[in-house]
Order: C-alpha cells, then sequence, then structure tokens
C-alpha cells in the first residue's frame, strides 16, 4: 500500500487534462474493481453452497459481499470526491454508470436485510445464495453501462485500442490495484476467521453448558 | 463551500484510510472479545474437569 500510495501522489506524472485530481483515479478505480470482484466472488460462494451444500461458503459469500459492500461504499464516496473535482458536482443523475453503480451496491445492501430478517439454518443459506446470485447480473451491466450507453461525462479510460495513458501512469495504476486487492484478500480472510472463531466458540458453549 | 483540487485528492485518500483504520479497530475489538471468551471457556472446561474427577 505504501508503495502504491508513493507511485499515486507523488511518482506518477500529471495529467495533461485532469491536472492533480487525476490522482484520484488510482485510488477510486482499484476500489471500484475491487467491489466487482468481491460480489462476483460472494456469487460463486453463493453458486457453491447451492451446487454442492457444504453450509461453509454461506459464511464465505456473505464475508465477500461484506466486503464489496464495503469497497462498493468507498467508490462511491471516492468518485463522488473525484466528480467535484472534474465537473464541480458531487453526483449527477445523467451519468448512467455512477446510477447502476448506486443501485448495484443498493442491491447488496439490501441482500443484508434479507438475511438478518431470517432465522439462521439452511433456509437463510439458501435465499441469501440465491439472492447474492441474482446480484451478479448487474455487474456486468453496471461495468460495461459505459459502453453500452452513450454517455460520455464518466471517463473511459480502457478502450479496446488499450490503456489511454502512459506507461507509468498505467504501471501506478496495476500498482495500486494489487495493493487494494491484497488489501481486501487480507480483509476478507481475517474476518472470515473470526466469523469462524466466534460460531465455533458458539458450539463449545453450548457443548460445555 | 469551494474546495481545491488538491484538498479534494487528499480528502479521497483520507476517506480510505479512515474506512480501513475503523475496519481494522472494529475486527481488533471483537478479536479481544473473542481471546475474552476463549479464556472464560478454559476455565469453564476447566471446571468441568474437576467436577468430573
Amino acid at each position: 500500500m505504501g508503495c502504491a500510495l508513493v507511485l499515486a501522489l507523488i511518482v506518477a506524472p500529471e495529467d495533461a487534462d485532469q491536472g492533480i485530481s487525476q490522482r484520484i483515479f488510482y485510488i477510486h478505480v482499484p476500489i471500484a474493481l475491487t467491489a466487482y470482484f468481491c460480489f462476483g466472488l460472494g456469487a460463486v460462494k453463493a453458486l457453491l453452497l447451492l451446487w454442492r451444500g457444504d453450509e461453509r461458503y454461506d459464511l464465505e459469500s456473505y464475508v465477500a459481499i461484506h466486503q464489496g459492500t464495503i469497497f462498493g461504499a468507498l467508490t462511491l464516496i471516492t468518485g463522488a470526491i473525484w466528480a467535484k473535482a472534474s465537473w464541480g458536482v458531487w453526483w449527477t443523475w445523467s451519468s448512467n454508470q455512477l446510477v447502476l453503480f448506486l443501485v448495484l451496491f443498493l442491491f447488496y445492501c439490501a441482500y443484508f436485510m434479507l438475511r438478518y430478517s431470517l432465522e439462521d439454518g439452511p433456509r437463510r443459506a439458501r435465499s441469501s445464495a440465491v439472492y447474492a446470485l441474482f446480484g451478479v447480473a448487474l455487474i456486468p451491466v453496471s461495468f460495461l453501462a459505459i459502453r453500452l450507453a452513450e454517455d460520455f461525462i464518466h471517463p473511459t479510460v480502457f478502450t479496446r485500442e488499450g490503456p489511454q495513458m502512459s506507461g507509468s501512469m498505467f504501471a501506478t495504476f496495476l500498482v495500486s490495484w494489487g495493493a487494494v486487492t491484497l488489501l481486501a484478500y487480507v480483509l476478507y480472510r481475517v474476518e472470515l476467521a473470526g466469523k469462524r472463531l466466534d460460531a465455533d466458540l458458539r458450539d463449545l458453549r453450548e457443548a460445555l453448558q | 463551500m469551494s474546495w481545491s483540487q488538491e484538498e479534494l485528492v487528499a480528502a479521497a485518500y483520507a476517506v480510505v484510510f479512515v474506512f480501513v483504520l475503523v475496519y481494522v479497530a472494529i475486527i481488533a475489538a471483537k478479536l479481544a472479545r473473542l481471546q475474552r471468551e476463549t479464556a472464560e471457556l478454559v476455565e469453564l472446561a476447566r471446571a468441568k474437569g474437576r467436577e468430573g474427577s
């Protein structure tokens, strides 16, 4: 993370068009991609739960979606700050990508409402898994929205011709992406270990009493 | 209130930093609670062991 921060804030050249505000790109885009990845991982784990019926996938799916929601919130906040710097407004409803990402984020926020409205058990696990699988359909729509719609407000950096930036900017982006992905992975493992330990201790307490 | 470009860049990075910090603090608090519960269960298991012997 430290290396990514130094590259993003000091080493990477300033963008000729956007100036210093372009440096938000190095944190905003990796966080958004990580949010998509976490939601996708949650859906894969949900599919495995429905397919194999192994209960451990329920917790893994939940933790992945929880991570995705955190990174999704960060995407919206950093995106709003970047919008203020570039467009002069915190939010615009005329950008399809922004609105679709908000829909995706709210959809996964509702996942927690569904999950905690049901009693713990196989029914809750299956219902949550089905909901998580429905949400994954929104990911490609949100990701490709800017290309599918005639929307020129949100910048498109990655085109069919490759990344529209210099080599050092692209290298900085890759390092930042790697750092954010690593951070997400560590947080995922720590949260999962904590939840498993919590469940094991609950079982042990019941066995001892 | 008008924000300079530099302030907005700093705000974007600061928000991420604060989020991660809060998340780590929550996980640390949870781990401390689990550590306490583990110690309680160890005591409970020892007490059960003494009762049994």
